[in-house]
């Protein structure tokens, strides 16, 4: 039988405090207000005194309401039936469906045997050429993409959503604006991929404390899936949100921070919800792309910091575009050796002339003669900036490569590419 | 034995109330729902003991019962430790693997040391030696090693021996000598031991000074930043800057003995990469696998954290095991960023008065200490050993100003410092030379490598002031010196590691081709203008570059190292005597 206990000893910020026995730590336990029920997750035991935080947040909790523990850690469902739901941060349904309870799993557990995991071998398509030539997905990669606030990174992350060739995708919102959320939920439903999706919205306006489980519950029911032998393709956004939320409950925790307010285990904690991304060796497996605001744009800042360490690589997002410098995907040598012969070459070659381009660029700026490679450079990049980069081109890799020997043969001799001669017999003749 | 039970929990610091006797550092059980969850004591109150788990602390409840061990958290060290992958606390994860499958158990402990495994062992002490400990009782064959069985290290005294196996195979556990101390009492000695992580292994006659180099087949280490056998260094870079990569290169081309890798709180795929290449890569000088002069201790980012802090310790008491048989051996720490941050944690949890950027006040010391447990060292034999340790560190942003590159920096003696600018240029490895010192002598004496540092250090500040005044406001004999830098930087600073000849590069081959690089350097060559002095060094790079790709004592090798003194030769240039001085030095 689950104890209750009808008095509450202290309330800071989002944290109360019950004299309770018998309690494990990690417990959940439900308070009852007067505007509802909530869930409470204990972070702390101290002799007979527990410390739990919760979701709802403290505003409106009386020392007489009632907490009553549930005996088990903080669980989600898994079944099938998952798929094309949305849940909010607490794991209760947001589309109006019925609640699951059936099958409930923990969530947060413990990290893959490193002896078990294999090394990635294969590619995910995106149709987003600056993805898939210049810094291919790899399946059971993780990569962030650092932007700031006012860029289109939930679009990005939308299209990613619906050509992603993946079995299931999984969003996990944090403090995403109503707005955002709506924009994600109408555009699955009309590109068709609700069905094959599952998401855990926090939105802005709700509770905090919701937003710190949106990362272990999404990754949690992705482990299940990709045990099942499904690919999961896992969309955190904003992580930005998840640090700050952490450095929320950290500070009015009374815990010492360590550099700018945030608690000295940020990097364990991303690091921990990072490192699920996995490929098993025979089931599924679980990849990770997820945006970080920038605080500043600066790339420095604690959280984007500590992020870089973390991951594969990262997306640079800046004007609506994907930065072809800065932008890296770690893992890209492990799949594009296999995609075409000419994959790695014209990769090297387009970025090559590209950064020769912005140089021109700058030159021009500063008011200097153009030469005629220089007006060579500048048609390229023009080129480059309008077939490649922008976001709406959504062609298949094959389909880009091809356009990349098309755009180089409008504006360069072959000689001026710097490629290897038996590659623009092949490539370059096939085009005239 | 003690007892006690849980009295508060937070994150993973647990709180025990005990009335027994407890050790500072000892290891002790929670036993919690049905699981013995491994911890350390690391702080002592009254009848209140604080304790770091080593797992996740989940489940735990005010009130569960704590077993004290009295024993020091401490590794197994016998014959088996090569080609094995363990954690943090040295539990084998293959083994791990195979028990429970694709996640790791809280609470599964397994023996680090293969028990069925049968070593041939040949005793080389006599009954009536009299022995210390770390002395040679017998030996057997660890794949190409003579694995020495010693005295075990904490038979603190005289012993003398009773009784030793015959030649034969033996499993670890058999007892295979005993020996009698001064005072009558017997000791039975099995082939392995156990030490405590934390404490120095410190059985040998005297300490000595590094002196000679431990070679990475790394140009711009080997050549310009040094590093001796028993030295330290360290490796400090922002993310993405290669520290990981140098690491790889490093961990398979140092001619060393053994290499134990600590992947400390870092990416798990990472050292997946080298768990698979290892094993398929023959080591030219034994002929064997990678894998056979390796042992990796592995906890990564999101396996739990003090156990993390543990690994360091875990894997430089290993490397010291095998120093006292007389080996070599290279401690590769990646990174050494987590381990402090793990201590962090800790002393935030304990409530400890936070020093900068909240890292502990004795961050500084406790740094010291664990590079201090690298060394060359004479043993009671005559023999020597060494441990050279190196480690990589993160800095919070790429800011070499903060603690932890900071106290690492005081007690190191070679400083890689990886840059983001150089790796942003594809400029690998990216070690800064203008940043960059050692300490230590390397294969080429000292003057001459100075003679041409001098030209990178010219060379950029030309090139800085190039970007203000322009090509045109520079003269010819200053662009003449930023090419020459540029030159050297590109044909001998920067190696690529993906090219079978370049990647690896033994000393005898760098003093052949950085004798070449000097002659150029010190040519005074005639040009008409900046344009065809620049079309002449790249020219003199392309060919140096084929060069530096083609195997040695090939044709190509010789007729392009022909074509490249041609290259000299027909410009007939007067030499700077300095430099001619200094190349004189190398032969």
């Amino acid at each position: 039988m689950n104890k209750i206990y009808s008095r509450i000893e202290s309330i800071v910020g989002n944290v109360i405090a019950v004299k309770a026995r018998d309690v494990q730590y990690g417990e959940l336990a439900e308070v009852r207000t007067r505007y509802g029920i909530s869930l409470a997750e204990t972070i702390r035991l101290d002799r007979d005194t527990a410390f739990l935080q919760v979701f709802s947040g403290g505003r409106g909790i009386s020392t007489g309401d009632e907490v009553r523990f549930l005996g088990h850690p903080m669980q989600v469902s898994f079944s099938d039936n998952l798929q094309g739901r949305i849940f909010d941060g607490a794991g209760e349904p947001r589309d109006g469906g019925p609640a699951l309870t059936d099958n409930l799993i923990t969530i947060a557990g413990p990290s893959v045997n490193p002896y078990k995991r294999i090394v990635p071998r294969e590619m995910i398509r995106t149709g987003i050429p600056m993805i898939d030539v210049f810094n291919t997905l790899v399946k059971s990669q993780k990569l962030p993409i650092f932007s700031v606030s006012g860029e289109p990174y939930n679009q990005l992350l939308a299209r990613i959503a619906m050509q992603a060739e993946v079995d299931l995708i999984i969003l996990g919102g944090m403090g995403l604006k109503y707005d955002d959320y709506l924009f994600f939920k109408d555009t699955l439903e009309e590109g068709g991929s609700l069905s094959k999706t599952i998401m855990f919205v926090h939105t802005a306006a709700d509770p905090v404390v919701e937003c710190l489980m949106v990362p272990d519950i999404s990754l949690a029911v992705a482990e299940r899936f990709a045990l099942k032998g499904k690919n999961v393709l896992v969309l955190l956004t904003d992580m930005t949100n998840f640090a700050d939320a952490m450095k929320e409950i950290a500070i009015t925790q009374e815990q010492v921070p360590s550099n700018r307010g945030y608690p000295g285990d940020l990097y364990s904690q991303l690091a921990a919800r990072y490192e699920k991304a996995v490929d098993f060796s025979d089931a599924g497996s679980i990849t990770i792309l997820a945006v970080t605001t920038m605080p500043g744009d600066d790339v420095t800042h604690p959280i984007p910091d500590n992020t870089g360490y973390i991951t594969e690589g990262q997306f640079y997002l800046r004007g609506g575009r994907i930065e072809p410098f800065g932008s890296l995907s770690r893992l890209k040598q492990m799949v594009n050796g296999k995609t075409r012969e000419d994959h790695r070459a014209i990769m090297d070659a387009m970025i090559k002339l590209f950064a020769a381009y912005r140089d021109t660029l700058e030159k021009k700026s500063m008011g200097f003669q153009m030469s005629q490679w220089d007006r060579k450079l500048l048609k390229y990049g023009e080129l480059f900036e309008q077939r490649m980069m922008d976001l709406s081109v959504n062609i298949p890799l094959e389909k880009a490569l091809d356009q990349c020997w098309e755009i180089l043969a409008e504006c360069f001799e072959p000689r001026e590419t710097g490629l290897r001669t038996e590659l623009i017999q092949k490539f370059w003749a096939k085009r005239a | 034995m003690t007892k006690g039970h849980v009295t508060a929990v937070n994150g993973n610091m647990v709180s025990v109330d005990t009335d027994g006797i407890v050790t500072m550092n000892e290891v002790a059980y929670i036993l919690t729902g049905g699981r013995r969850l491994k911890s350390e004591v690391i702080r002592i109150r009254g009848s209140s003991v604080q304790m770091q788990v080593f797992e996740i602390t989940k489940g735990i409840k005010v009130g569960d019962e704590v077993e004290f061990t009295g024993e020091l958290l401490s590794v197994e060290l016998g014959p088996g430790l090569l080609g094995q992958i363990y954690d943090g606390l040295q539990n084998p994860l293959p083994e791990i693997a195979e028990k429970v499958g694709y996640f790791l158990e809280p609470g599964l402990y397994l023996k680090a040391l293969p028990r069925a495994a049968r070593w041939h062992f040949t005793p080389v002490a006599k009954v009536g030696d009299k022995v210390q400990r770390g002395m040679v009782l017998g030996w057997v064959p660890e794949l190409h090693f003579r694995h020495q069985i010693m005295v075990p290290f904490d038979l603190y005294g005289e012993y003398r021996v009773v009784s030793i196996a015959e030649e034969g195979d033996h499993v670890v556990d058999d007892v295979i000598a005993e020996l009698e101390d001064t005072r009558g009492n017997v000791r039975p000695v099995k082939m392995y031991f156990s030490w405590p992580v934390k404490r120095a292994v410190d059985c040998y006659a005297e300490r000595l000074k590094p002196k000679t180099p431990m070679v990475t087949k790394t140009r711009i280490i080997d050549t310009f930043f040094p590093v001796a056998k028993g030295g330290t260094y360290c490796i400090p870079g922002p993310f993405g800057a290669g520290k990981t990569v140098l690491q790889q290169v490093t961990s398979r081309n140092a001619e060393v003995d053994i290499v134990i890798i600590a992947a400390c709180g870092e990416r798990a795929g990472e050292v997946v990469e080298t768990l698979k290449e290892f094993p398929e890569i023959i080591d030219p000088k034994t002929g064997r696998s990678l894998m056979e002069r390796t042992v990796i201790i592995c906890n990564t980012s999101s396996m739990p954290v003090a156990a993390r802090e543990a690994s360091v310790y875990t894997a430089v008491t290993i490397a010291e095991y095998y120093r006292q048989m007389g080996l070599d051996v290279l401690l590769l720490a990646d990174s050494t960023s987590r381990w402090a941050q793990a201590m962090r944690e800790m002393s935030g949890r304990l409530e400890e008065i936070p020093g900068e950027e909240a890292f502990p006040a004795y961050l500084e010391s406790v740094i010291a200490a664990f590079y201090e447990r690298a060394g060359i060292v004479k043993l009671h034999d005559g023999r020597t050993g060494s441990v050279t340790i190196g480690g990589t560190v993160s800095p919070a942003g790429g800011n070499f100003e903060e603690p932890v590159t900071q106290a690492t920096l005081k007690v190191v003696g070679a400083f890689h410092g990886l840059s983001r600018e150089r790796s942003d240029a594809r400029k690998y490895p990216a070690i800064h030379p203008l940043d960059s010192w050692s300490k230590y002598e390397g294969i080429m004496p000292r003057k001459a490598v100075r003679y041409a540092h001098n030209f990178l250090e010219r060379g950029a500040e030309v090139g800085a002031m190039m970007k203000v005044v322009g090509e045109e406001g520079t003269s010819l004999d200053d662009y003449v010196i930023y090419l020459k830098g540029e030159f050297l930087d590109a044909v001998y600073l920067q190696q690529n590691s993906f090219d079978p000849v370049d990647a690896a590069v033994p000393p005898e081959r760098q003093k052949q081709v950085f004798a070449l690089v000097l002659r150029i350097l010190a040519a005074r060559f005639e040009f008409e203008d900046k344009e065809d002095a620049r079309e002449y060094f790249y020219d003199l790079r392309q060919t140096m570059l084929d060069l530096n790709g083609t195997p040695s004592g090939s044709e190509l090798f010789a007729s392009l190292f022909g074509k490249i003194e041609k290259a000299i030769t027909d410009r007939k240039p007067e030499f700077d005597p300095r430099g001619l001085e200094m190349i004189a030095t190398l032969e």
